[in-house]
């Protein structure tokens, strides 16, 4: 039986292979944070309601305070640091998608996976997925409409990445 | 964030993980067997849950599986309720699981997990009594297969060391006329006030509700009224409400007489969609 509360995790993170020693029992949120130095995605409620400490793990959004890091060993995981000018960061931009900015890498992570998954998602799809992150600053309108400038601007280019 | 260490365990096979689960009891480490992971997790927070070892059944291929067998569709216990949204095999399920947590929660939340977990709603409960699946089994004595109904009262009664692998349902069945429906105090995320899932077979409404005890439940008297085309849809929703098990809840989101109201508009919206109201 393993004894030890710590053990060397090798993580792929933002394409990278990262290796750090960790316990067992730590969640992703914390080892993305504390281990990595990679501070994007924001503790919040810790209790999986907010949405803020969203990262993705093989392209899927997961709430990192609620995953163990040693779950995702042999995963891809991606978290706001890994975007590097994706469409949705520049529509959040243009259409002030924050206030505060403290849940925006979480909503971003999530807008981006469902532009991904769902290029052609409908109102139902965007409300269900946008429902997943708090923005207490209640920016929702003006996140909805990036994601929606996003998801129309690659309707219009469909061979873009 | 877990105050308290423990071990993780991924094993590959059922006999692996129940074997670890033998090994890690006689150690004195009280195992649990993870999903989502989700509950344990937040839960651990607030002292609620305390283990010094957890085995992962994600990783095993039968509690992965979502196929049709013969005369019954197959769902893995470590299928994300997302996983069976999109592949959508029982309609009724998917409805149910489409109304958990959040999208990103349900990314993780698994089947066997929002079943035998310790926050009580437990709506994926519903489906699988109305459809009277069967539940597959694992632990120190083997595999073994029962009828879901007969082993769950208010929770799955599981011995210590089993952990759930599979649902089965009839294909025929899965496909039946349905009802779903959730109703909150408010919003479109959170626990229920009542929440009713309903088919319909060979012309007899089967029911199950969760939000209204501090337990899901499908009941043989409430049925009874429900069907009983002899008095009139309103005397029938009367005296299958008062038929309910007790205790109703009674806390925040809503008093015992408000949820058993909203029981009663439900049952009526229940029997209008499934085309039952007319009286004999």
């Amino acid at each position: 039986m393993e004894e030890t509360t710590k053990r060397e995790l090798v993580l792929h993170v933002n394409g990278e292979r990262r290796s750090i020693v960790a316990r067992q029992a730590e969640t992703l949120l914390f080892v993305l944070r504390d281990g990595l130095g990679l501070t994007g995605a924001k503790p919040g409620c810790l209790n999986g309601d907010c949405g803020a400490c969203t990262v993705l793990v093989d392209g899927t959004p997961i709430k990192s305070c609620m995953m163990l890091a040693i779950e995702t060993v042999g995963k891809e995981i991606t978290s706001i640091e890994g975007l590097d000018d994706a469409p949705i960061q520049h529509a959040f931009v243009r259409h002030f998608g924050f206030q505060c900015g403290y849940c925006t890498p979480g909503f971003i992570m999530n807008a981006h996976a469902l532009i991904e998954r769902h290029p052609n998602a409908d109102e139902a799809t965007i409300q269900e997925w946008l429902e997943s992150n708090i923005c207490r600053c209640t920016s929702y309108q003006e996140i909805e409409a990036a994601v929606k400038e996003v998801l129309e601007a690659k309707k219009a280019k469909p061979t873009d990445p | 964030m877990v105050p308290f260490d423990f071990a993780y365990y991924r094993p590959s096979s059922i006999a692996e993980a129940t074997a670890l689960f033998a090994a890690l009891e006689r150690d004195g480490k009280r195992p649990l067997y993870y999903g989502g992971g989700t509950e344990i997790i937040t839960l651990s927070r607030f002292g609620l849950v305390s283990t010094a070892a957890v085995i992962d059944v994600k990783h095993i291929p039968e509690c992965r599986m979502l196929e049709m067998s013969g005369d019954s569709l197959v769902l893995g216990a470590a299928l994300s309720l997302t996983e069976l949204e999109e592949a959508n095999p029982f309609p009724l399920l998917t409805k149910a699981a489409k109304e958990i947590a959040d999208r990103t929660a349900r990314n993780q939340i698994t089947l066997g997990g929002n079943i035998c977990g310790q926050i009580f709603y437990r709506e994926t409960v519903l489906p699988l009594l109305v459809a009277e699946a069967d539940v597959v089994i694992a632990g120190p004595y083997g595999i073994r297969q029962c009828r879901f109904l007969d082993l769950f009262h208010q929770q799955l009664q599981l011995g210590r060391g089993e952990f759930v692998v599979q649902f089965k349902v009839d294909r025929a069945t899965a496909t039946l006329p349905h009802f779903h429906r959730k109703r909150r105090k408010q919003g479109e995320v959170g626990y229920p006030l009542v929440t009713i899932a309903a088919l319909k077979k060979d012309g007899t409404v089967r029911a199950a509700l969760s939000g209204v005890c501090p337990f899901p439940f499908r009941s043989a008297e409430v049925e009874a009224h429900v069907n009983d085309r002899s008095r009139p849809v309103g005397e029938r929703i009367q005296a299958a409400v008062d038929a309910f098990p007790r205790p109703i809840l009674h806390d925040i989101e809503g008093s015992a007489d408000y949820r058993l109201f909203v029981a009663a508009q439900l049952l009526e919206d229940m029997l209008r969609e499934l085309g039952d109201e007319e009286t004999v």
